[in-house]
């Protein structure tokens, strides 16, 4: 049981998170953008995310935080 | 649930002005988290660099100040001489330290300063767009080396780790990369360790940081992490170049 929270207003949509995820649920949403005009990442199916902290350890904007 | 990963509070709340995917980012992140592990953020002194992260001074919650552009190890060293108990780190792009501040950075390591330094190498010169820097890769394509750099006309990359390690006065080298999970761990624990070596006072400590840049380099960011496993890590052999015995 894990859960993953984007600060969207941070992100700038580079998509390394969304490269490193080894369950593949993060995803650039392009259905809105943040105030800086990027798509920023979120994950798709939280049910599947294990709470490994890669995707926030590569995040060069600190935008994610993780919880287990 | 708990939180397990969470934004230090070594950074301050001001988001980061860097080009998507740049890794300064997570640099100056992994240099925060160590500051609060190591429960010295109250007692640290950065030096800000000229470069991209000029104005980095807003981002760390340590006391910052600004250097000239390449002096950053000299002010480190009169701030080390003035307050010897607090903690004192440099933050230098390669435009800053391997070019104009090489002489600086050369004569700190030789006269074994007890600072840090943290160098982070991204091949080219980024806040002024794109320009050749003395650690450009041979053959690679700058805005001032449209050709690629040809060894002939611009002469060949430095390896500032390798020359630094040959000096006495620097105790701990080592490069490191953050393109991945496992070398981010990597390079935490190497800066954490250059902050040991000055907290023990054994001499001057750096940590070359291979980093990319994504808007220069042409490339997206997933694509220039791995450029730079593919390129830069022939020229940039990871590992330690100085203090490989060191327990600290």
């Amino acid at each position: 049981m894990a859960r993953t929270e984007f600060n969207i207003e941070l992100c700038k949509g580079c998509g390394l998170c969304v490269s490193v995820c080894p369950q593949k649920i993060i995803a650039l949403r392009k259905d809105i953008l943040n105030s800086k005009g990027f798509h920023p990442s979120g994950v798709e199916d939280m049910d599947r995310c294990t709470g490994c902290t890669i995707c926030a350890t590569i995040c060069p904007d600190c935008v994610i935080t993780v919880y287990r | 649930m708990k939180p397990v990963f969470t934004r230090t509070t070594g950074l301050t709340d001001k988001p980061f002005h860097y080009c998507p995917g740049c890794t300064h980012g997570i640099i100056h992140r992994l240099i925060a988290e160590v500051m609060v592990e190591m429960n010295i953020l109250d007692t640290t002194i950065g030096v800000s660099p000229v470069g991209c992260t000029y104005n980095n001074y807003e981002y760390f919650a340590c006391d910052m100040i600004q250097a000239a552009h390449g002096r950053a190890p000299a002010v480190g060293t009169a701030i080390k001489r003035v307050h010897p108990e607090n903690m004192v780190f440099t933050y230098q792009g390669d435009g800053d330290l391997a070019a104009i501040g090489a002489a600086e950075i050369v004569h700190a390591a030789a006269r074994g300063e007890k600072i840090s330094t943290f160098f982070v190498n991204n091949a080219v010169y980024g806040m002024t767009s794109g320009q050749m820097a003395p650690t450009t890769l041979i053959g690679q394509v700058t805005t001032t080396s449209p050709f690629g750099r040809r060894p002939e006309f611009e002469g060949y990359p430095i390896n500032v780790s390798e020359m630094i390690a040959t000096l006495r006065g620097a105790v701990y080298v080592e490069r490191v990369a953050v393109n991945d999970f496992s070398h981010i761990t990597k390079a935490k624990k190497a800066i954490k360790k250059a902050f040991r070596v000055q907290q023990e006072g054994l001499g001057f400590s750096m940590v070359e940081i291979l980093s990319t840049c994504p808007t220069n380099w042409g490339k997206d960011p997933v694509a220039s992490l791995r450029w730079m496993e593919d390129a830069m890590f022939k020229q940039y052999p990871l590992g330690i170049y100085r203090g490989q015995d060191l327990e600290v």
